[in-house]
C-alpha cells in the first residue's frame, strides 16, 4: 500500500477539481459527501499506509517514493516524491484525520451558506496542499505545499469576501507570510547552494560533515526560522493569526488551529539534524517560543471575543512547541502538536457551534448559562479545556508536561519559569471562557434562542473529545518503555545529546508542581468569575494602564501601523506624489514607456513596403557576411 | 556503361508517401465529385495525417539512411514527422467552419496543407543539401498559395505576393549559400561528409565556406523570421487566412528549426565559434524586437506574429548552446509551441467570427463573462506562451535557459529572461482585457463546432498536462537528439 503513499493528497485534489468545476451544478449534500469523502479516503489510506509501515524491518526504513521527476536538468532535480517516515506518517495521521472531522462538521456549520461548494473546493484544495507539504522528501515540494496552504489560508479568511474585515484579515495574513516565505525560500537557495540538492536525506546526510556552530547552517536554520515564525505566528509576525478568525469557524480549526500554523513546528522538527548544528538558532526558536507563550498568553486574559481567546491561546501554545524545539526536545514539540491539534481543533468546533447556536454572537459577555441549551457542546467544551490546562491524564497534560520538563532540563530556569507562567495563565483564561461562556446567568439577547447543534457537527466533537481524553497515553511517561511515540518518532529525528535517564521522583515531583500551577489557575479563574463576579472589575480598576495594555493586544497592530505600515504608506506616498508622478513615471512605468516609445517606433520600420523589406534583408547579408569574412581576416 | 540503381526500402519514406498519395486523392476527388461531397476532405486529410503517424511511430528507433544517402532515418526527423503531423492535423481541425465562411473550403486547400506538410517533412530528414532545398521548396510553394487563398481579400493578396518575392529573394541566397559549401568542400553536398571535406579543405577553401554559412543563415533566418529577416512577417500573418497563419507559425518554423539545427550542428561544428556568436546577436535582436513590437499591436493576428518572431529568438538560444539539452529544449520546445499557437490561433477564429470582424485586441472584453471555457482556453494559451509555470511554455524555456546556462551563455539567459518578463505585458493583456473589461455590447453566438471544440481542448489540455507531466517528451526528445552523438 505504501507504493500508493501518492494518493494521499490526489484525493483531495480529486474532490478540489469536481468540487471547484461542478459544484454549482451539484446539490449541496453531494458537494459535502464529495468533499468529506475524499478527506476520508486519504485518512483511511494513511491509516493502513502506517500499519504497513510498522510492520516493515527496520533497514526496509524510511520508504521513499519518486512519483515523477517534474524537472531534472543537470544537478538541479524536481521530483514530486513522498517520504514516508515516522515523522510524515504521525503528520499525515493529524493532518487527514482532523481533516476529515472538520470537513464533516462544515456540511452541517456551512449548510446555509450560499458559497457552500466554494468553501468545500477551498477546503479540499487546502487539505491536498497540506498533504504535499508534509509527505515531501525535499524542500521544493515542501514549498509548493506551503505556498498553496497560504493561498488557500487567504482564500478561506476572506471567504466572506463582502465584508471588508474579513478581505482586510484576508490581505493581512498572505503580507505577513509573504515575509515568511521570503525567509524559507532564501533558506532553501542556500541549501541547494551549500549541498547541491534539497532533497531531506541527502541534505541532513551532508550536514554531518559540518562542525556545530557552522556559520551557512546557522544562516540557513535561522532563515528557515523566519519563514516558521510566518506561517506558524510567532513573534514578530504573529499579528495576522488573530484577524484570521474572521473567516468560518471550522476554518479556524482546521487551518489556523490544528493544521497550517504548526508546519512550522513540522519543519523545524524536519530539519532537526540541522538545527542541532546550529546553537544560535536553537537559542533563537527556544526564545521566541518562549517569549511568545507568554506573550500572548496575557493577551489572551482579557479577550471577550470567544474565537480571540482560543486565536491567542493557540499561537501561546504553537510558542510552547517552538519552545520544546529550541531546548532540542523535538519530539515533545511534535507531541504538543499532534495533541493540540485534538483540542484545540474541538475548542474552535464547540466555539462554533456556540456561535452557530447563539445566531452568529461571539462575544463571551453576552452569553453565559448555555451549559443546560447546549450539553454536548458543553461537554466536549470541558473535556478540551482541561487537556489544554495541562491537567491529568487529559491529553495535554502529558505533552505540556514533557515540554516543561525539558525546557527545565536540557534548557534554562528562565524558559521554565516563562513556560509554567505562561500555563498558569492558559488554565486561568481558558476557564474564564468556559465560566463567561456556559455558566453563570444568561446574558444574550432576548431575541437569541440557543439551541444545540445537530449530530452532523456533535459527532465529530465527540469524536475529537475523546481524542484529546485519551491522545496522551501514547507519551506516557516516568515507565520507561511506555513512551511510544517516543520510540516510534525516534528514528527521524536527530537528537541534541544521547538521551539521559531522569529520576523518576523529579519526574514526578514536576508534574504535580506544573498540575498545582494549573489548579490554582482553574481556581483564580473560579473565583475570579463564579463566586465573586464583580472582583474582574476591581481588578482592572486597580491596574488600569496594565488591562489597557492587555486588552489592546500591547499595542502591537498599533506600533506595527506606526512603524512598519504607515511609513511605508507615508513613504508611497511621497514615492507617488513625489516621485511616481515625476520620477517613476520616468523610470519604473517609464522604462514601460520607453518599451513603449521603442514599440511604437520600431513598429514605423515595418512600412509595408515590399522594397524596404527587401533592402532590410540586403542589410543583414552584407553585415552576417561582411562579418564572417572579415573573421577571417 | 552499366547504371546501378540503388537498393531502397519504400517504408522509410512510407509517411511522404502517405501525405502524397493523399493529396492527389483529395484532389482528383474535388475534380470528379459533386458539390455535396466535399465535405469529406477534413476527415480524408485527417486519416492520411493518422496513418503517416502511425508508420512514423513504426519508423521509431530505426536509425541510418535510404534512397542513396538522401534521407536520414533517425529518431530526430520522426519526432518532427510527429510534430508537423500534430500542427497539419490541428490546422485541419480548426479550419473547416472558418472556411466555409468564406465559401473556400475547397479540396486543394487540404491538398496544399498535405504538400506542405510533406514537405517539411522532406527538410527534416534530408541528408543532402538539395534535398532540404527541394523539401523547403515544396513547402514554400504551397504556402505562398495557401496565404492567398482568399483571392477577393486585399490582405490576403498581398500577404501572398510578398511571402512569394521575399521568400524567392532569401531562396536563392540558401541555394548560393549551398553552391558556395559545393565548392569549399571540393564537390559534395550530404550533410556526412561536408563536416570533415570543409575542415580538410579549411586552409585553402575557409573565406568560401564562412561564405556559404552566412547565406545559409540568411536563408534559414528569414524562414524562422529573425531579425532582420523577419519584416514579412507580421503582414504576411495578418493577411493570410487565419488557419494558414497558424499552420505557418508552427510548421514553417518547426521545419525550418529542423534543418537549420541538423546542418548547424552536422555540418558546421568545426565552425562553431564563428556562428554561434552571429546568432548570439540575431537571437538578442529577434526576441527584443519581438516582444518589444508586440506591446504596441491593436491587432491580435499581428501582435501573435511578433509573439512569433520572439519565441523564434528563444529557439535560437537553444541552437546557439549547440549541447544536448540546448537539442531537447528545440524539440520540447516546438512541439509545446505548436499546441499553444495553434490553439490560440484557434480561439482567434473562433472569435473573430463571420469572416474575421474582429481582430482587435479590445474585441476580447467580457469573453471571460460571456464565454468562460472558450476565455479560459485563450487564458491558459497565453499563460503558456508567457511561459508561466505549470504549462508547457514555462518548461520549455526552462530547458532552453537551462543549456544556455551549460554552455555558458549567461548574459543571453539574462537576456531571455528580460524578454519573458516584457512579453508578460502584452499576453496578459488579453486575459485582463476578457476578465476585467465588460464587453461594450452582447457578444453574440459563437459558432462552436466538433471539430473546433476538439482542437481546443486537445491543445489546451495538452498544455496543461505536459507542463506537469514534461518527462515523455523529454525523454522522447532526448533520445532523439542521440542521432547527434558529436554533442
Amino acid at each position: 500500500m505504501i507504493d500508493y503513499v501518492w494518493l494521499i493528497p490526489v484525493f483531495p485534489l480529486v474532490g478540489f477539481l469536481i468540487n471547484g468545476l461542478l459544484g454549482q451544478k451539484l446539490s449541496k449534500n453531494t458537494v459535502g459527501a464529495i468533499g468529506s469523502g475524499a478527506v476520508g479516503l486519504s485518512f483511511l489510506l494513511t491509516v493502513g499506509i502506517f500499519l504497513e509501515y510498522l510492520k516493515l524491518p527496520p533497514q526496509a526504513r524510511p520508504v521513499e517514493k519518486v512519483v515523477y521527476t517534474w524537472i531534472a536538468s543537470g544537478a538541479f532535480q524536481a521530483p514530486v516524491a513522498f517520504l514516508v517516515d515516522p515523522l510524515s506518517l504521525i503528520m499525515l495521521l493529524v493532518v487527514s484525520g482532523v481533516s476529515t472531522l472538520i470537513h464533516i462538521y462544515s456540511v452541517g456549520y456551512m449548510h446555509d451558506d450560499p458559497g457552500f461548494y466554494r468553501y468545500f473546493s477551498y477546503l479540499n484544495l487546502f487539505v491536498f496542499a497540506m498533504l504535499t507539504l508534509v509527505g515531501a522528501n525535499n524542500f521544493l515540494l515542501m514549498f509548493v505545499g506551503w505556498e498553496g496552504v497560504g493561498l488557500c489560508s487567504y482564500l478561506l479568511i476572506g471567504f466572506w469576501y463582502e465584508k471588508q474585515s474579513a478581505s482586510d484579515a484576508g490581505k493581512k495574513a498572505f503580507v505577513v507570510n509573504r515575509i515568511g516565505d521570503f525567509g524559507f525560500l532564501l533558506g532553501m537557495f542556500l541549501i541547494f547552494w551549500t549541498f547541491g540538492s534539497l532533497n531531506f536525506r541527502e541534505v541532513f546526510a551532508l550536514a554531518g560533515n559540518f562542525p556545530v556552530g557552522d556559520l551557512t547552517i546557522t544562516a540557513i536554520t535561522l532563515c528557515l526560522f523566519l519563514g516558521a515564525t510566518g506561517k506558524s505566528a510567532q513573534l514578530p509576525l504573529y499579528t495576522w493569526l488573530p484577524d484570521a478568525m474572521e473567516g468560518p469557524t471550522p476554518v479556524s480549526a482546521l487551518i489556523h488551529a490544528a493544521t497550517m500554523v504548526t508546519a512550522g513546528v513540522y519543519m523545524v522538527a524536519r530539519c532537526s539534524a540541522l538545527y542541532v548544528l546550529a546553537p544560535i538558532s536553537l537559542t533563537t526558536v527556544a526564545i521566541v517560543g518562549a517569549g511568545t507563550a507568554i506573550f500572548a498568553a496575557t493577551i489572551g486574559l482579557a479577550q471577550f471575543d470567544i474565537k480571540r481567546v482560543l486565536a491567542y491561546s493557540t499561537v501561546s501554545q504553537l510558542g510552547y512547541m517552538f519552545l520544546a524545539c529550541g531546548v532540542g526536545a523535538f519530539i515533545s514539540g511534535i507531541f504538543h502538536l499532534m495533541t493540540h491539534a485534538f483540542f484545540k481543533a474541538l475548542l474552535f468546533l464547540d466555539s462554533g457551534s456556540v456561535i452557530h447556536g447563539m445566531h452568529g454572537e461571539q462575544d463571551m459577555r453576552k452569553m453565559g448559562g448555555l451549559k443546560k441549551k447546549m450539553p454536548i457542546t458543553y461537554k466536549t467544551y470541558i473535556l478540551a479545556t482541561l487537556a489544554i490546562a495541562g491537567i491529568f491524564p487529559f491529553a495535554g497534560f502529558f505533552s505540556k508536561d514533557e515540554i516543561l520538563f525539558f525546557s527545565l532540563v536540557d534548557g534554562h530556569l528562565v524558559y521554565w519559569g516563562i513556560a509554567t507562567a505562561a500555563a498558569f495563565i492558559t488554565a486561568f483564561y481558558m476557564f474564564r471562557s468556559v465560566f463567561m461562556t456556559f455558566h453563570g446567568e444568561a446574558r444574550w439577547d432576548p431575541h437569541v434562542h440557543p439551541h444545540e447543534s445537530p449530530p452532523l457537527m456533535t459527532v465529530p466533537l465527540i469524536i475529537l473529545a475523546v481524542l484529546s481524553v485519551v491522545g496522551g497515553f501514547v507519551g506516557f511517561p516516568i515507565i520507561e518503555g511506555l513512551h511510544v511515540f517516543r520510540d516510534f518518532l525516534a528514528p527521524s529525528i536527530t537528537p541534541l545529546k544521547a538521551a539521559e535517564h531522569h529520576s523518576v521522583t523529579f519526574e514526578v515531583a514536576m508534574m504535580i508542581f506544573s498540575m498545582g500551577v494549573a489548579g490554582v489557575g482553574i481556581y483564580t479563574a473560579y473565583k475570579m468569575y463564579m463566586v465573586k463576579p464583580e472582583l474582574p472589575d476591581k481588578v482592572v480598576a486597580k491596574f488600569p494602564t496594565v488591562y489597557d495594555y492587555v486588552y489592546n493586544k500591547y499595542y502591537v497592530d498599533e506600533l506595527y501601523d506606526a512603524t512598519v505600515v504607515e511609513p511605508i504608506k507615508d513613504g508611497s506616498n511621497f514615492l507617488w506624489t513625489g516621485v511616481d508622478d515625476q520620477v517613476v513615471d520616468g523610470a519604473v512605468n517609464g522604462s514601460a514607456g520607453f518599451v513603449a516609445w521603442l514599440s511604437a517606433h520600431l513598429r514605423k520600420l515595418e512600412t509595408g513596403f515590399l522594397s524596404n523589406y527587401a533592402l532590410a534583408i540586403l542589410l543583414g547579408v552584407t553585415v552576417i557576411v561582411g562579418y564572417l569574412l572579415g573573421y577571417v581576416g | 556503361m552499366t547504371i546501378n540503381i540503388p537498393t531502397f526500402c519504400l517504408s522509410s519514406i512510407g509517411p511522404w508517401l502517405t501525405l502524397t498519395v493523399t493529396a492527389i486523392v483529395v484532389l482528383l476527388l474535388d475534380a470528379l465529385s459533386p458539390k455535396g461531397r466535399k465535405a469529406y476532405f477534413p476527415q480524408l486529410s485527417l486519416l492520411g495525417l493518422a496513418v503517416a503517424a502511425v508508420q512514423t511511430v513504426r519508423l521509431w528507433g530505426r536509425t541510418g539512411d535510404d534512397f542513396a544517402r538522401m534521407v536520414y532515418l533517425d529518431n530526430f526527423a520522426f519526432f518532427f514527422y510527429l510534430v508537423l503531423i500534430l500542427g497539419a492535423a490541428l490546422t485541419v481541425l480548426i479550419s473547416r467552419q472558418y472556411l466555409e465562411d468564406y465559401g473556400k473550403n475547397l479540396g486543394e486547400y487540404y491538398a496544399l496543407i498535405l504538400f506542405a506538410t510533406l514537405g517539411m517533412m522532406l527538410m527534416v530528414a534530408g541528408a543532402h543539401l538539395i534535398m532540404i532545398f527541394l523539401g523547403l521548396e515544396i513547402m514554400s510553394i504551397a504556402i505562398y498559395v495557401l496565404a492567398g487563398l482568399f483571392r477577393e481579400d486585399l490582405r490576403s493578396n498581398e500577404a501572398a505576393i510578398k511571402y512569394l518575392v521575399l521568400g524567392a529573394f532569401s531562396s536563392a541566397f540558401l541555394l548560393f549559400g549551398m553552391a558556395m559549401l559545393y565548392g569549399a568542400s571540393g564537390g559534395t553536398l550530404y550533410l556526412n561528409d561536408l563536416a570533415h571535406r570543409l575542415v580538410e579543405t579549411a586552409a585553402l577553401t575557409k573565406p568560401l565556406t564562412l561564405l556559404g554559412l552566412a547565406l545559409l543563415l540568411v536563408g534559414f533566418g528569414f524562414k524562422v523570421a529573425s531579425v532582420p529577416f523577419h519584416m514579412w512577417t507580421p503582414d504576411v500573418y495578418e493577411g493570410a487566412p487565419t488557419s494558414v497563419t497558424a499552420f505557418m507559425a508552427v510548421g514553417v518554423k518547426a521545419a525550418a528549426f529542423a534543418a537549420f539545427a541538423r546542418i548547424m550542428f552536422l555540418v558546421f561544428p568545426a565552425f562553431l565559434p564563428q556562428w554561434n556568436m552571429l546568432l548570439w546577436v540575431l537571437a538578442v535582436a529577434t526576441m527584443t524586437l519581438g516582444n518589444v513590437v508586440a506591446i504596441a499591436q491593436s491587432n491580435i493576428k499581428r501582435m501573435l506574429a511578433y509573439s512569433s518572431i520572439a519565441h523564434a529568438g528563444y529557439l535560437l538560444v537553444g541552437l546557439i548552446a549547440a549541447n544536448q539539452l540546448g537539442g531537447v529544449s528545440l524539440l520540447y520546445y516546438l512541439l509545446a509551441y505548436t499546441l499553444m499557437n495553434v490553439g490560440a490561433f484557434g480561439v482567434v477564429i473562433l472569435v473573430g467570427r463571420k469572416k474575421d470582424s474582429y481582430l482587435n485586441i479590445n474585441d476580447y472584453a467580457g469573453l471571460g463573462a460571456q464565454h468562460p471555457a472558450l476565455a479560459a482556453a485563450m487564458a491558459i494559451f497565453m499563460f503558456a506562451l508567457a511561459g508561466m509555470p505549470g504549462t508547457v511554455g514555462f518548461i520549455g524555456k526552462f530547458y532552453i535557459f537551462s543549456a544556455a546556462i551549460q554552455a555558458g551563455y549567461l548574459w543571453l539567459v539574462l537576456i531571455g529572461v528580460m524578454n519573458s518578463l516584457i512579453s508578460v505585458f502584452y499576453y496578459l493583456r488579453i486575459t485582463v482585457i476578457m476578465y476585467m473589461r465588460p464587453a461594450e455590447a452582447d457578444l453574440g453566438a459563437i459558432a462552436f463546432t466538433p471539430s473546433m471544440n476538439a482542437a481546443l481542448v486537445l491543445t489546451a489540455a495538452a498544455t496543461i498536462w505536459f507542463g506537469i507531466f514534461p518527462g515523455l517528451i523529454y525523454n522522447l526528445a532526448l533520445n532523439s537528439m542521440k542521432a547527434f552523438p558529436g554533442l
